[in-house]
């Protein structure tokens, strides 16, 4: 990547506390365009705090957050509101509404942010499940699915409005390999097809290998790494050393 | 972005997105009006997303009815977004048939006898449990009984007393003048009397209760119900009607007729506040009026009615808590419609009772 791609987000020293407790402490990360970045770290260690954190789900303490060159933490709610509808997010428990099916579920960014007519706007949802394998569960209510399914609803949702950057929290974590090496195709496919900004909660070693363009790792609150997958299995970290050793059999 | 029609092809120019396609499904509502054209020259477009490729899916289906249509030349980048969102072949969902009007009613009717049925197989089966339960304690946990009595009971006493005593202060106010107009004015006791002790002291309770401890045991029964709680206790082979609903059920027996005394006199004392301070009746006369009126068999009558309260109330909550589906959102549904329904059932089963009396 040549020095003057301009990053797309930049969060510069951000500090996250829930109540007394900090849990980030000063990260300072770019986002390249149309890079696949995968966040990295032990369970409860914040991964999900800074995505949070980043998409203003939880006020950040102190620090910056740029998207295209602007800072949004202090942003006018509608302003920030037209960055996030370019902007996806796959919550990690799915968060899919359970009072509406499937099909209403993907459909309501597509409903309420264009003005596309009824019969477009049924090709687009029916596509975008069929992206996730989800075809069967079009009709179903969230109740009525397995977790793996609820996810792939869920992230048939983030990506119904072809969002530029896309963030998503474990995609695969209850999926079976083969499910999960398609979603990794779908997430390559959206990068290269659609030039998709895309960041990625991901534990599963064999998903950060194929998908992966640099990888962040988090412990203790602090940035360890950032930097491609072979610079990290390079750089003599002790952490990242012994996750990609267990992680190995 | 642009669209015309030159030499019987339709050429489309620049971004296909959410944000074009409205505009150029409207232009090309008027273009097609005048022209057929044959094929759609994609070559000038210069990006397309989602929005734009089901568009263009739209656009074949609709010509492919009026004659052959040759989609020619998108540059590669398109062509790749448009093979990966393309709908065309993807085979059609049908949603499930909606029902007609009559065959809603038809369906429901069903379903109301069906959950009748269930519902007094639940009955039966706390009927047994709760006889079992009075001799054997096994199954349940140590202390249930009492916390369920403290709840189920003591914790309704102040809003029983505040509800009680503006019902019967309304009563009495409410008679007062008219009674005064004939010189009635001792009539108030036995008025009073009569109203609280065979209806009001009764249902109040009941709706009371049904508000407060009814919806309560239909969401804890939905929730245990939705987050796998029910299963958890079957696995441990216990009965999840005897280890959760049975201490409910004896609990309630026990403390409805204390609460339902409890509102009678609270209710008698508003009155009274009326009876003595605005209409002058002596306090020995009031009481003694008030005792005087009240048979054995009104006091029989209103104390047993409110226990099958209790028990309508106890049975409906937990056929709504057991019978959940769904995920969060059933737990909600089930809280309401058990208030809905025992409000209701206790209202029919109070209009019985009064034949009682006749
Ligand atoms: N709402 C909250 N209130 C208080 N503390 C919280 C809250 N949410 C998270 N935490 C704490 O913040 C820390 C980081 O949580 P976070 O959800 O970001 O972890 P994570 O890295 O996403 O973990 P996992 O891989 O298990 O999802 C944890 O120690 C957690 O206890
Ligand atoms: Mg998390």
């Amino acid at each position: 990547m040549s020095m003057d791609t301009k990053p797309i987000i930049s969060v510069n020293g951000l500090i996250a506390k829930y109540g007394e407790m900090t849990i980030l402490d000063g990260i300072t990360v770019d986002i390249l365009p149309g890079e696949v970045t995968v966040i990295l770290g032990g369970s409860g260690c914040g991964k999900t705090t800074l995505l949070k954190n980043i998409l203003r789900l939880h006020e950040p303490f102190a620090g910056s957050v740029k998207f295209w060159d602007k800072e949004v933490l202090n942003m006018e709610e509608h302003e920030f509101g037209e960055i996030l509808k370019k902007t996806g997010m796959l919550f990690q428990n799915g968060a899919l509404l359970n009072s509406i099916s499937i099909y209403e579920n993907v459909s309501i960014p597509l409903e309420l942010h264009t003005k596309l007519p009824r019969e477009i706007i049924d090709r687009i949802i029916r596509v975008k499940l069929h992206l996730v394998n989800l075809s069967e569960a079009t009709y179903k209510f969230p109740s009525e699915l397995s977790g793996g399914m609820k996810k792939r609803a869920a992230l048939a949702r983030a990506i119904a409005m072809d969002p530029q950057i896309l963030f998503c929290d474990e995609p695969s974590a209850g999926l079976d390999p083969l499910t999960s090496a398609s979603l990794d195709e779908l997430i390559l496919d959206l990068k290269k097809q659609l030039n998709m900004t895309i960041v990625i909660v991901t534990h599963e070693l064999a998903s950060i290998h194929r998908i992966a363009d640099k990888i962040i790792f988090l412990d203790g609150g602090k940035m360890l790494f950032c930097g491609t997958l072979e610079a990290a299995k390079k750089a003599g970290i002790a952490a990242i050393d012994t996750f990609f050793k267990v992680g190995q059999f | 972005m642009p669209c015309k029609v030159v030499n019987n092809s339709l050429v489309l120019e620049g971004v296909l997105d959410a944000k074009t396609v409205p505009v150029v499904m409207d232009k090309l509502g008027h273009i097609l009006k005048q022209h057929t054209p044959t094929t759609i020259d994609m070559a000038a477009v210069t990006s397309i997303d989602s929005a734009g490729v089901a568009f263009l899916d739209e656009l074949q289906v609709r010509l492919a009815k009026k004659g052959v249509l040759i989609f020619s030349g998108a540059i590669p980048e398109v062509q790749a977004v448009i093979d990966i969102f393309t709908t065309i072949k993807l085979p059609v969902q049908v949603p499930d048939r909606q029902m007609g009007f009559f065959e809603k009613i038809g369906d429901s009717l069903v379903m109301a006898g069906g959950n009748f049925y269930d519902a007094l197989v639940l009955a039966s089966d706390i009927y047994y449990w709760s006889f079992v339960g009075l001799f054997n304690r096994k199954g349940q946990r140590k202390g249930a009984f009492t916390q369920q009595g403290v709840q189920l009971g003591a914790e309704a006493l102040p809003i029983v007393a505040l509800l009680s005593f503006i019902i019967g202060f309304i009563l009495s106010l409410q008679s007062a003048v008219q009674l005064r107009n004939f010189g009635a004015n001792v009539f108030i006791a036995d008025l009073l009397a009569v109203t609280m002790v065979r209806e009001m002291g009764p249902i109040m309770t009941a709706i009371i209760v049904a508000g407060r401890s009814g919806s309560a045991i239909a969401s804890e029964i939905a929730t245990m119900q939705v987050t796998e709680e029910i299963d958890a206790l079957k696995m441990m082979a216990l009965t999840p009607v005897r280890y959760v609903v049975v201490p409910k059920f004896l609990a309630i027996t026990i403390v409805m007729p204390m609460l339902v005394a409890f509102s009678i006199l609270v209710g008698e004392i508003g009155g009274g506040l009326i009876a003595i301070g605005y209409l002058e009746v002596s306090i020995s006369t009031f009481i003694q009026r008030s005792i005087d009126i009240i048979t054995f068999k009104d006091l029989v009558i209103s104390l047993g009615k409110s226990t099958v309260f209790a028990w309508t109330i106890v049975i409906i909550g937990s056929y709504f808590g057991f019978q959940v589906k769904g995920g969060a959102e059933g737990v909600g549904k089930a809280t309401t419609s058990s208030v809905v329904i025992s409000i209701f059932s206790v209202i029919v089963l109070d209009a019985m009772f009064s034949l009682l009396y006749l």
